[in-house]
């Protein structure tokens, strides 16, 4: 029986395959920790930035005089979106998700009879998005061999935006990216960038001054003026970090599930093989028996 | 009120420092000024320059560090200073800097797109702050 020795060499394969996809596993739970705790220490900046800006901007609202990022520029035809994926493949359904969210929005938007531009970060986005959009996408910023993402990182995305912005290129900005829930949960976002979603002032938490108030310095509508395109860096720059735990998580959860795959495998063939063993041993047998009964 | 001041430092990456001092003094847009316990809540926007630490005396800063803008915010006994870099100015060398200050230089010169340019000069002039204040620094 020829099948003995293929599988025996399925069985291999499958089990190298298995121990590599393991070994990613591990390597992916390692890097979670680390993306988790950027996500973790990025935090105490965007909350108080988020703070000073709500505070500011609820006095801004409505006005139309207020600075562009955040009164917008009283258009709405021109529109770009953000495309934040990985560098890799391999995490599940990770890159698939973020696309389909951008696609929905695109043809959302498509549809309304509205012009949209595609800003791809991260190849496997631009991967996804070429064929169908390609003429759409004016941008490819890749990260391959970056290993941490810093601020470094996103700094040059944003002045990028805000340089397009600038310059009319677009009136409103979108920005798809995956939120990290949990590792097995990764949602999908679309969170809009320019004009700045601002939180309801009532809803921001105010610390205790004891009834006093903020002196702004130089005047509120100069500090709002400095900080909203640092707001959209930091907003980028948060929407990586944590694509980068997302990515990680998906990964963890996707090559968990190709180990336990390969190990049913690797018990299916096994015991396909031992009973063809057994066979090849029965037949044997009866031929020798029948052969010692007809002399 | 308390007689110390409760000093954050905090960049988009992470918290760089937590510590209590007697005063502290930053670089706002609009001059220097020094925040004590129990200080008005002020929001100012910083220029690139040094933040003074004092602790214990006040005629020389314990410690020093260096920040290129960013803002500031006091509320009651917290001082948050929220800056993009931030580097305590004893991990600064005078050397190393001048050589970067050459190098960065000479970025600029063989730059071929806008874009390479103006990420030289703003890097250029960041370095030029950096030394400005260092050399601040040493003189006290």
């Amino acid at each position: 029986m020829a099948n003995l020795k293929a599988l025996r060499g399925r069985i291999t394969s499958v089990k190298s395959t298995q121990k590599i996809t393991k070994a990613m596993n591990m390597v992916a739970a390692a890097k979670l920790r680390r993306a988790q705790d950027a996500v973790e220490a990025s935090r105490p900046y965007a909350v108080r930035m988020e703070r000073v800006i709500g505070t500011l901007a609820s006095g801004m609202v409505g006005r139309d005089d207020g600075p562009k990022l955040l009164a917008g520029t009283g258009n709405d035809q021109k529109h770009l979106v953000i495309v934040a994926t990985a560098e890799r493949g391999l995490c599940g359904g990770f890159n698939t998700n973020i696309v389909k969210a951008a696609r929905a929005r695109i043809v959302e938007l498509q549809s309304a009879g509205k012009d949209v531009q595609i800003l791809c970060v991260g190849r496997k986005g631009r991967d996804a998005l070429r064929r169908q959009y390609g003429s759409l996408i004016i941008e490819t910023i890749e990260f391959a061999g970056v290993r941490n993402i810093g601020f470094e990182h996103a700094q040059p995305v944003a002045q990028k935006v805000l340089g397009m912005y600038e310059d009319g290129a677009f009136d409103i900005c979108h920005l798809v990216y995956s939120k990290f829930e949990s590792v097995l949960a990764q949602v999908p976002t679309v969170a809009q960038l320019i004009p700045a979603q601002v939180a309801d002032a009532d809803e921001i938490e105010q610390p205790d001054l004891d009834g006093a108030v903020y002196t702004y310095e130089p005047d509120e509508e100069d500090i709002l003026r400095a900080l909203l395109p640092r707001n959209v860096a930091i907003q980028i720059f948060k929407a990586m970090l944590e694509n980068a735990a997302s990515e990680q998580g998906a990964r963890m959860t996707a090559m968990d599930n190709a180990t336990r795959n390969a190990g049913d495998m690797i018990d299916k063939l096994t015991l396909i093989y031992n009973r063809q063993r057994q066979a090849a041993i029965t037949t044997e047998l009866i031929e020798i028996i029948s052969g010692a009964e007809a002399l | 009120m308390a007689d110390r001041i409760q000093l954050e430092l905090v960049s988009p990456a992470r918290l760089l420092t937590s510590m209590e001092a007697d005063m502290i003094v930053v670089p706002g847009t609009e001059g220097d000024f020094a925040v004590l316990p129990g200080h008005m809540p002020v929001v100012s926007t910083l220029r690139p320059g040094a933040v003074d630490v004092y602790s214990g005396s006040t005629d020389k800063p314990s410690e020093r560090f260096f920040v290129a803008g960013g803002f500031a915010e006091v509320a009651l006994d917290t001082f948050t200073v929220l800056a993009e870099t931030a580097i305590p100015m004893a991990d600064l060398d005078r050397s190393d800097l001048e050589q970067e200050i050459t190098d960065t230089r000479e970025d600029l010169e063989d730059a071929k797109s806008d874009e390479d340019r103006q990420a030289a000069e703003e890097r250029l002039s960041q370095l030029e702050d950096m030394l400005d204040s260092l050399a601040e620094f040493t003189k006290v």
